[in-house]
């Protein structure tokens, strides 16, 4: 089988350990992964912030990029939601405007295939246990749009459960939000600022080593307080964590002896 | 009551100092905590809770979509039962029809029920410009007059109050307001409830004008329906000579067999409660039971205009349940006076701007006070996407576009300070539809990683205040892959340039 990786703006420039954590963990499954080069942007920050038009580019460019594949599996619940809510949505309101019918095509084209990565694993390959090794507790935090628009339940919880060394840490209060909603950390700072002390409060709280989620942009906020705060606690994104086996845990003990 | 909504600061300046609260804050998060708990075990217990939900919203749509005809269907059947029915605008038609029926009466006090639609229009300050006292009833109305406070909850006006503040508030003014705090008043519930009571009750048997709102208006009998918890509305409406209600053109539904659903779905969501204690209809005026004199002043102020928009209309669904508050992460922290209006909270952030135009600075802040985490959107019992009418309200604030005032269509310009927002999205948008030179600029960033600062100037200086930047790696993903996959062909097969 061969997908398409949608590695997404931010884990491309900010975090692409991300990125290549995916493409081993589907290569080590038997998955063949391209990369298309003309893939940018969801357009999930233009659009949530009120810039709905400048968004009909980047659905078009989305649908071009990916036209050759069956499936485009991407690394971050919220721009997988990105597509599969928000660009009928454009489409349809690009079409009451009488910008013609081509938007609806393109958006009709992307949202079956698309997919989060949990759901790809889950739904399309069948796997929970993906042959993970990773010898530490950590918590997992839903995100927002993984939880509540893309639906995602157990999956991220059973891939967890099948990883081999791994203490799953139960987060209180989990649903709630991290607080950082894109814009809303700028344009409503001391809010967001509080939702996420909260947040990582009950995170620290559960004495985990690493907080996990299916989207970076909550961990850079999360872990950006966590830094700030001076804690311990790493911030992992969970296809990180499923890609590590026994031999890259020997490998980093190894380093560590090294530096010792 | 002397403070009212107008001239509230932006929500972000408005919550950055209610957040500071901590004991505000407490009695949020407690609150709020509880009531969601319940909520959710409430509404678990019945099977068929989705399709009472898709069944309330299609109810309201339906009727939204035919609103003149049911209002006037309403109207006929009010007037038949003895009703007369008054027709305002905007606040200031209201606030003057309500005058002068309260004048014709002679009176210069009257009991109120809670009413956000008298909230929303001022009332009780245009009653008091002309002489006229209104006593609040409802209990945490009650408080929040009493205290000289504003409403910062649906339906807890007072949530933002613990205990032993509602007992210093009862023991200060209760006595300036009629029958005096009991002497060695606890902040225990009970004692706290009684000395409502008994300095109430003054009020209803003396009060021969009651003015309540509605949840509901039946149009195919013109019924009046108050749903409560505490019993007082049930006294407002039935013990005066003149009741006159006001009520939100939104609130008719067509049949009784329609406030079926509703009795099911308003209760569970709003107190968790199977039934709430006390539900009153009331139709026309009876010879020898309760008031002699019914008006119904029906208020439109904005929501017309409301309805004209597709996308936005769907906030008239909503039967003030105060469920999507309760669930809301900012409207814990922020609280409801930030939203500077009666209607706080998600609902706050979508309805205000639209009743009241997006033309202030506060209307313009409030569709950016979420986080858009859906959380209100999932508690909602008539499945309003509150997420989906904030997006859509925030392209109104920052590109403009039609919308209608006062029913004439218009044609909005984009509010003022945003514009380097404006052209930092261009720019990201047309960069994200360039990928060559979203490489190039993605390679500057990474080469100069060195020389990126800690903390961000202008407005990005409060995120890195409390939180660390993320550091910008030496490779990016594209450049990763293109060094270890050696740009092979297969790359390229669902590539445009
Ligand atoms: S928007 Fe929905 S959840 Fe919020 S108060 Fe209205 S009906 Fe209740």
């Amino acid at each position: 089988m061969r997908v398409a990786l949608f590695v997404t703006c931010i884990n491309d420039t900010l975090r692409p350990r991300t990125g290549q954590a995916v493409v081993t963990l589907l290569e080590r499954l038997g998955v063949e992964v391209d990369f298309p080069d003309a893939q940018s942007c969801c357009g999930q920050p233009q659009f949530n912030t009120g810039y709905r038009h400048a968004t009909e580019p980047l659905v078009r460019r989305f649908d071009r990029a990916f036209a050759d594949y069956e499936y485009v599996v991407t690394p971050s619940g919220s721009c997988a939601a990105m597509v599969r809510d928000n660009y009928p949505r454009i489409a349809a309101r690009a079409a009451a405007e009488g910008r013609g019918r081509e938007l609806a095509g393109a958006a009709a084209r992307a949202v079956p295939k698309t997919y989060e990565l949990t759901e790809f694993l889950v739904d399309v390959l069948g796997v929970t246990d993906v042959g993970a090794y990773y010898p530490h507790t950590v918590t997992y935090h839903p995100t927002c749009h993984g939880l509540r628009l893309l639906g995602l339940g157990d999956r991220p919880r059973r891939l967890l459960e099948r990883v081999r060394g791994l203490t799953l840490k139960e987060l209180p209060g989990a649903e709630e939000c991290c607080g950082f909603g894109g814009t809303f950390a700028v344009k409503n700072p001391a809010v967001s600022a509080a939702m996420g002390a909260d947040k990582v409060r009950a995170v620290t709280g559960t004495g985990a080593e690493a907080v996990c989620t299916v989207d970076n942009s909550c961990l850079l906020h999360l872990g950006g307080m966590l830094t700030r705060q001076g804690s311990p606690v790493r911030p992992v994104h969970l296809a990180e964590i499923l890609a590590s086996t026994e031999a890259d845990a020997q490998r980093s003990g190894a380093a560590k002896e090294g530096v010792r | 009551m002397s403070r009212s909504f107008l001239g509230m600061p932006a929500f972000p300046r408005a919550a950055a100092l209610s957040t500071r609260d901590t004991r505000l804050r407490a009695n949020l998060t407690h609150a709020t905590h509880t009531i969601r708990d319940k909520r959710a075990g409430a509404v678990a217990e019945l099977d068929d809770w989705a399709q009472l939900r898709a069944a309330g919203a299609a109810i309201k749509d339906r009727t939204l979509r035919h609103l003149d005809h049911y209002l006037e269907r309403l109207e006929e059947s009010v007037t038949a039962a003895g009703g007369r029915v008054h027709w305002a605008a905007d606040a200031d038609e209201a606030n003057r029809i309500v005058t002068r029926l309260v004048r014709e009466t002679g009176e210069r006090e009257v009991v109120k029920v809670k009413s956000m639609a008298t909230q929303e229009i001022g009332l009780n300050e245009a009653l008091a410009q002309a002489g006229i006292r209104a006593y609040e009833t409802d209990l945490a109305e009650l408080i929040v007059q009493l205290g000289d406070d504003l409403p910062s909850h649906i339906l807890v006006p007072a949530i933002h109050r613990n205990r032993g503040e509602i007992r210093d508030i009862f023991r200060r003014e209760m006595g300036r307001w009629g029958r005096p705090a009991p002497e060695g008043l606890s902040d225990s519930p009970a004692e706290l409830a009684e000395a409502a009571r008994l300095h109430l009750r003054e009020k209803f048997l003396t009060a021969k004008v009651g003015i309540s709102g509605a949840n509901f208006m039946v149009a195919e009998s013109g019924t009046l329906v108050v749903v409560e918890s505490e019993g007082n509305g049930r006294m407002c409406l039935t013990l005066p000579e003149t009741l006159i209600s006001i009520v939100g053109i939104e609130k008719v539904v067509p049949t009784w067999q329609d406030l079926e659903v509703f009795l099911q779905l308003l209760p569970r969501s709003s107190t968790a409660e199977r039934m709430n204690p006390y539900t009153t209809t009331w139709t026309g005026t009876t010879d020898g039971d309760g008031p002699r004199t019914f008006h119904l002043v029906l208020l439109d102020n904005g929501r017309t205009d409301t309805l004209a928009d597709t996308v936005g209309r769907q906030a008239l669904r909503c039967i003030r349940c105060s469920a999507c508050l309760n669930v809301c992460p900012v409207y814990e922290r922020a609280g409801g006076h930030a939203y500077g209006s009666p209607y706080p909270g998600p609902i706050g952030a979508i309805l205000t701007p639209q009743l009241r135009g997006i033309t202030g600075p506060l209307e313009q802040s409030l569709p950016y006070a979420s986080s858009l985490c859906g959380a209100c959107y999932e508690v909602c019992p008539v499945a309003i996407d509150i997420p989906e009418v904030l997006v859509h309200l925030r392209e109104r604030v920052v590109e403009g576009g039609p919308v209608t005032r006062r029913g004439a269509r218009v044609v909005l310009k984009p509010a003022k300070g945003h514009a380097a927002e404006r052209a930092a999205m261009r720019a990201a948008a047309w960069a994200f539809d360039h990928p060559g030179a979203l490489r190039g600029g993605m390679r500057l960033a990474a080469r100069t990683r060195r020389l990126h600062p800690g903390r961000l100037p202008g407005p990005g200086r409060a995120w890195s205040d409390t939180r660390a930047l993320p550091a910008v790696p030496a490779e990016s993903f594209r450049d990763w892959w293109q060094r270890t996959r050696g740009g092979a062909d297969r790359s390229r097969r669902g590539g445009v340039k």
